[in-house]
C-alpha cells in the first residue's frame, strides 16, 4: 500500500499549495477520528477525479470527432439503438466504484462512531456540551467544574462528548478533531473525539441557529494529561461556584466572553437524558456507549417508553 | 393589538424603504400604462382568463425569470457582504432573511415554475393532444402558484422575511425563536403554491396517460414526456408529505400546538424528517424534467436518435424509487446511529448509478452523431461536465462519516449549485432558447445567446469552486461574517467575482430578448431547429387548437420519420375542435386564496373566515355552473391554417 501513500501524500502537497501554505483545517486532522474522515475524503476526491476526467475526455473526444463542421454534407447519422455491451460497462463500473464506496462509508461510520482507534483501552473523559443561543457550556461531571466558551481536553485519552441544546437545534464541530453532531433540547447525543497532539483548534455551532450564529464559536486547547490536571487543580481553587441564578443568567440570548466556574449545572438542570429525555430515537452503539457509563441512565429511558 | 405589533416595518433599513418605494411606483407606472394603452380588456380577456395551457405555459416563465432576478438579486447581496471579512454591509438579521427568502425563491418560485411552464408548453404540444386534461385546473394551479409567489415576496415590505432558512427546522421556526411573521408567510406561501403543484401533478399524469396521439404508446413518448410524467408522479407521492408538514409547523405557530416545539413532548427531528421526505423528491421534480429537455436538445443537434431509449426510461424510474428512500442524507448528523447512517449512505449512492447511465447515453448520443452547437446545444454540452463535477461531490456527501465534516459547510452549498445550476438552470435556459420560436414565432439571437451561455457556466465555475475549499477550511453555511483570521477572504472574494459574472450573464439573456424581440427575423417556418418530435410539426407560433388534425405517430421521433421516410401524420380531413371557455373564477380565487394567506399570517382572524368562505363558495359555484365549452368551425381553422401558412 506504499502507492497509495504516495498518492495520498502528493494530493495532500497540491491542496496544501493551492491553500497558499496553511493545510485546509478538515485536511489537517489532529486526531484519530478526524484521520478516518480527511483519509476518507482525499480518497474519494480522487475517485471522484477520475470519473470526471473520464467524462471529460469522451466528451471531448465527441466533440471532435463528430462535429458537423468536420462533416460531409450528405452523412447522416445512424441510428443506434444501444449496446448490451456498452450498457453493462457503463452499469459496471459505477456499481462497482459504489460497492467499493459503501464498504469504505459504512467502516468509516462504525469508526467514528465508537471509541477512537488506538484508545479503545483507555478510560473516556466525559464532557457535556451543551448550546444556549450563542454560547457553548462545557461541563466536566467527573472534575466537577464547568467552563463558558472555552475546551481544555487532555491529549492521548478518548473523550466522549454528551451534547444537548437550550434552545435551536445546534452542531458540535471541532473540524480538526472529528466532524459535528447535532445538539438538540430534546435529547443527549454522544460524540467521540481524541486529540493526538497538543494544541488550539477553532471549534463552533455548525448549524443556523439564529442571529448570534456567525460568532457561536469556542476555543479548543489540547494539553498533555499533567498540564489539564493542574488546569483542573487551578480552576478548583480560583473559580466562584456555579450557582442556579448564575446559570439562568448565563442561558439569557446573547454573547458572553470566557469564563471558569467550579460545579456543574448538570445536578440542577439535568439534561434531557433519561428520565429528563424527551424521545429517544438514539442508536444501537450509543446505547452500548452508555450502559458502559456510570452516570448514565439511557437504557432506563427505552424501559420507560 | 397583537396584530400591529408585529405589523411594523421589519427591518428599518434604507434598502428596505427603498424598495417599497420602487414596488411602490412600478404598481403606479404599471396601472397607469395599462389604462393610458386602453389594456385592461386585453389583459383580462387573453391572458388572466385563459385556459389554454401554452398562454399559462408563458405566464409561469414570465413569473419565474422574474423570480430568478428576485432570488438573484439577494445571491448578490449575500456574496457582497461575504467579500470581505467583517463586512458592515448588512446585519445578521438581514443576511438569515435574505439567505433565507433567496432559498425559498429559487426552489419554490424560481426552478418550479419554470419547469412547470416548459412542461405546459411543451408536453401536450409533443404528445399530440389539444390541451392538457383539465385546463380550467391548470389556470387554477397558475394562480395559486402566483398567490403563494406573492405572498412571500412581500413579506419584506410587510412584517418581516422568513428568517430561519429554506429548510425552517425547528425548534428555530417556533415562535420563540422566530417572533415575526416571517415564519407564517413561509408556511402560508409553501402551502398555496404547493396545493397548485399537487394539482398540476394529477393534471399532468392524466394527460400524458390519456390524451396521447394515435399511435404513441408509453414507449414511444419523446424523453421530455417520460421525464414530466415520471416528475408529476413523485410530485403526487411527495407534495401531501408537505402540505401535512406545514399544516403541523402552522398550528405549532397559531394555535400553539406542539408539534414540534420541544416542550410537552413535541419533536425537532419530526420536522427535519417530514420537510426532506417532501425535500429530497423536489430535487428530483426539477431535475428529471431538466433531464428530459437534454435529451430532446442533445438528439435534435446530434442529428441522431438518442441513445439508450429504454434505459434512459429505466434509469428515470429507478431514480423516481430511489428518491424516497434517502432523505436521512441531510441530517447523518442527528444521531440516528452508524447503522441508519450506513442504510441511507448505500442508498444514496445508488442513485449515481442511474444517474450515470444517463450521462453515459448523452455522450454516446454524441457518437456519430453530426453536432451543430446551437445556443441550447451549447448549454448542454456545458452542463455535462459542470453537473458530473456537482455529482460526484454528491457521491463524497453521501459518505456518512465524511459528511460529519462536510454537513453545514460552504462545501455542500457548492455542491448543491454545482448540481441545481447546470442541472436545472442551465436546462431551463436551453428550453428557453429552444423553446422560444415556438412560443413565440422567433428566435433568440445566438451569438448573444451562446456568449451568455459561456459567461453563465464560466461564472458558475468561479463562483461555486472556491467554496469547496472554504467548506473544508471550516467555514459554515449561513454564516453572515467571519474574521480576517479565518483566511475565508480570499475564496468568499473569488466567488464574489463569480457571482458578479453571473448577474451579467443573465443581464445577457434579458438583452437577447429585448434585442430579438425588436430584430429578430419573423419568418422562421415551423421547425427551424430540424427537430424532431411532434411540438415542431404545428405552426410557429402554436395556434390556439395546437394541431388542426390529430396527428398519428408511429415512433418517439414522428416529425423526424416524416420528414425521413415520408410518413403521414396528419391524415383526414378538418373538424371542428372543441375547445374550453375562459374563465374568472381562477383568477378570483388566487386572488381569495392570496387574502387568506395574508390574513392568517397575521392572525386576523375575521377576513381569514370570510376568505375560507370565499374558497368554498367559488368551488360550489364551480360545481352548478354548466359550461361546455364552444367549437371552432372548419372555416375557422381553415382561415386560421392558410393565414398561418402564408406567414411562413
Ligand atoms: C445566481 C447565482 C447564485 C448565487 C451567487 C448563490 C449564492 C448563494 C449563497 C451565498 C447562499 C447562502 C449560503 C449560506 O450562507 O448558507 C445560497 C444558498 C442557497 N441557494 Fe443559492 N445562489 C445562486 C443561485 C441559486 C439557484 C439557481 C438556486 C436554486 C435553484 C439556489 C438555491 C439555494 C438554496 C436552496 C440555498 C440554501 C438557503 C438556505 O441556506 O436556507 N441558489 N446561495
Ligand atoms: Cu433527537
Ligand atoms: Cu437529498
Amino acid at each position: 500500500m506504499k502507492f497509495k501513500w504516495v498518492v495520498l501524500s502528493s494530493i495532500f502537497t497540491i491542496f496544501t499549495l493551492l491553500t497558499g501554505c496553511e493545510p485546509l483545517m478538515v485536511l489537517d486532522p489532529k486526531g484519530p477520528q478526524a484521520k478516518t474522515q480527511a483519509d476518507d475524503i482525499i480518497l474519494s476526491i480522487i475517485l471522484m477525479s477520475v470519473i470526471v476526467i473520464v467524462v471529460f475526455a469522451m466528451l471531448v473526444y465527441m466533440l471532435i470527432k463528430f462535429r458537423a463542421s468536420k462533416q460531409s454534407k450528405d452523412y447522416e447519422p445512424p441510428h443506434i439503438k444501444g449496446s448490451l455491451l456498452v450498457e453493462a460497462v457503463c452499469v459496471g463500473i459505477p456499481v462497482l466504484i459504489v460497492i467499493f464506496l459503501s464498504v469504505m462509508s459504512v467502516k468509516s461510520n462504525y469508526e467514528v462512531e465508537s471509541t477512537p482507534k488506538g484508545y479503545e483501552n483507555k478510560k473516556p473523559l466525559i464532557i457535556y456540551a451543551s448550546s444556549s443561543n450563542w454560547k457553548w457550556h462545557f461541563s466536566y461531571p467527573e472534575e466537577n467544574i464547568e467552563t463558558v466558551n472555552y475546551l481544555y481536553i487532555p491529549t492521548d485519552r478518548p473523550i466522549e462528548f454528551k451534547l444537548y441544546s437550550y434552545g435551536p437545534i445546534t452542531s458540535f464541530w471541532i473540524p480538526q478533531l472529528g466532524g459535528q453532531k447535532y445538539a438538540m433540547s430534546d435529547m443527549v447525543n454522544t460524540l467521540h473525539l481524541a486529540a493526538d497532539v497538543p494544541g488550539e483548534f477553532m471549534g463552533r455551532n455548525a448549524n443556523f441557529s439564529g442571529k448570534g450564529f456567525a460568532e457561536n464559536t469556542f476555543n479548543v486547547e489540547a494539553m498533555p494529561k499533567d498540564e489539564f490536571e493542574e488546569w483542573v487543580e487551578e480552576v478548583k481553587e480560583t473559580a466562584k461556584p456555579l450557582t442556579e441564578e448564575k446559570f439562568d443568567e448565563l442561558l439569557k440570548p446573547g454573547h458572553l466572553g470566557q469564563s471558569t466556574y467550579t460545579g456543574t449545572h448538570l445536578g440542577f438542570m439535568p439534561p434531557p437524558e433519561g428520565e429528563h429525555g424527551g424521545h429517544n430515537h438514539s442508536s444501537n452503539d450509543s446505547e452500548k456507549a452508555s450502559a458502559n457509563d456510570s452516570n448514565e441512565s439511557e437504557t432506563e429511558a427505552h424501559q420507560n417508553h | 393589538m397583537d396584530f400591529f405589533s408585529r405589523f411594523a416595518v421589519p427591518h428599518p433599513s434604507p434598502a428596505i424603504y427603498a424598495s417599497m418605494v420602487a414596488i411602490g411606483l412600478t404598481v403606479i407606472a404599471v396601472i397607469a400604462g395599462l389604462t393610458y394603452f386602453k389594456k385592461w380588456g386585453y389583459l383580462w380577456r387573453e391572458w388572466l382568463t385563459t385556459v389554454d395551457h401554452k398562454r399559462i405555459g408563458i405566464m409561469y416563465l414570465i413569473s419565474a425569470l422574474i423570480m430568478l432576478f428576485r432570488g438573484g438579486a439577494d445571491a448578490i447581496m449575500m456574496r457582497a457582504q461575504l467579500a470581505v471579512p467583517e463586512n458592515k454591509l448588512l446585519d445578521a438579521q438581514h443576511y438569515n432573511e435574505i439567505f433565507s427568502t433567496h432559498g425559498v425563491v429559487m426552489i419554490i418560485f424560481m426552478a418550479m415554475p419554470f419547469i412547470m411552464a416548459l412542461m405546459n408548453f411543451v408536453v401536450p404540444l409533443q404528445i399530440g393532444a389539444r390541451d392538457v386534461a383539465f385546463p380550467r385546473l391548470n389556470a387554477l394551479s397558475f394562480w395559486l402558484f402566483f398567490a403563494g409567489a406573492m405572498l412571500l415576496n412581500i413579506s419584506f415590505v410587510v412584517g418581516g422575511s422568513p428568517d430561519a432558512g429554506w429548510t425552517s427546522y425547528f425548534p428555530l421556526a417556533g415562535n420563540e425563536f422566530s417572533e415575526s411573521v416571517g415564519t407564517n408567510y413561509y408556511m402560508f406561501a409553501l402551502q398555496i403554491s404547493g396545493l397548485g403543484t399537487l394539482m398540476t401533478g394529477i393534471n399532468m399524469i392524466t394527460t400524458i396517460l390519456k390524451m396521447r396521439a394515435p399511435g404513441m404508446t408509453m414507449m414511444k413518448m419523446p424523453m421530455f414526456t417520460w421525464s414530466s410524467l415520471v416528475a408529476n408522479i413523485i410530485i403526487v407521492f411527495a407534495f401531501p408529505v408537505l402540505t401535512v408538514a406545514l399544516l403541523m409547523g402552522t398550528m405549532d405557530r397559531l394555535f400553539a400546538t406542539n408539534f414540534f416545539t420541544t416542550s410537552n413532548g413535541g419533536m425537532d427531528m419530526l420536522w427535519a424528517n417530514l420537510f426532506w421526505v417532501w425535500g429530497h423528491p423536489e430535487v428530483y421534480i426539477l431535475i428529471l424534467p431538466a433531464f428530459g429537455i437534454y435529451s430532446e436538445i442533445i438528439s435534435t443537434f446530434s442529428k441522431r436518435n438518442l441513445y439508450g431509449y429504454k434505459s434512459m426510461v429505466g434509469s428515470m424510474v429507478i431514480i423516481s424509487l430511489l428518491s424516497f428512500l434517502v432523505w436521512t442524507h441531510h441530517f447523518f448528523t442527528m444521531g440516528q446511529g452508524a447503522l441508519t447512517n450506513s442504510i441511507f449512505s448505500i442508498t444514496t449512492m445508488a442513485i449515481a448509478v442511474p444517474t450515470g447511465v444517463k450521462i453515459f447515453n448523452w455522450l454516446f448520443t454524441l457518437w456519430k452523431g453530426k453536432i451543430v452547437i446551437t445556443t441550447p446545444m451549447l448549454y448542454s454540452i456545458l452542463f455535462l461536465p459542470t453537473f458530473t463535477i456537482g455529482g460526484v461531490t454528491g457521491v463524497m456527501l453521501a459518505m456518512s462519516a465524511a459528511d460529519y465534516q462536510y454537513h453545514n459547510t460552504m462545501f455542500l452549498v457548492a455542491h448543491f449549485h454545482m448540481v441545481i445550476i447546470p442541472g436545472v438552470v442551465f436546462a431551463m435556459l436551453a428550453g428557453l432558447t429552444y423553446y422560444w420560436p415556438k412560443m413565440f414565432g422567433f428566435m433568440l439571437n445566438e451569438k448573444i445567446g451562446k456568449i451568455a451561455a459561456w459567461v453563465i457556466s464560466i461564472s458558475t465555475l468561479v463562483a461555486f469552486m472556491p467554496m469547496f475549499f472554504s467548506g473544508l477550511d471550516g467555514q459554515a453555511r449561513r454564516m453572515y461574517t467571519y474574521s480576517e483570521s479565518t483566511g475565508f477572504g480570499i475564496w468568499n472574494m473569488i466567488s464574489f467575482i463569480g457571482a458578479f459574472g453571473m448577474a451579467i450573464g443573465f443581464a445577457l439573456i434579458v438583452y437577447n430578448i429585448y434585442y430579438s424581440t425588436r430584430y429578430a427575423s419573423r419568418d422562421i417556418g415551423s421547425d427551424p431547429w430540424d427537430a424532431r418530435s411532434l411540438e415542431w410539426a404545428t405552426h410557429n407560433p402554436v395556434p390556439e387548437y395546437n394541431f388542426a388534425i390529430i396527428p398519428q405517430v408511429e415512433s418517439s421521433e414522428g416529425l423526424w420519420d416524416a420528414k425521413k421516410k415520408g410518413h403521414v401524420l396528419f391524415k383526414g380531413d378538418y373538424e371542428k375542435i372543441h375547445m374550453p371557455n375562459n374563465s374568472g373564477v381562477p383568477f378570483i380565487m388566487g386572488a381569495i386564496f392570496f387574502a387568506w394567506g395574508f390574513s392568517f399570517v397575521f392572525g386576523l382572524w375575521i377576513p381569514g373566515i370570510l376568505t375560507t368562505i370565499g374558497i368554498f363558495v367559488c368551488m360550489a359555484l364551480r360545481s352548478f355552473e354548466k359550461d361546455h365549452g364552444r367549437y371552432i368551425s372548419v372555416k375557422e381553422i381553415e382561415e386560421t391554417e392558410t393565414k398561418m401558412r402564408g406567414a411562413k
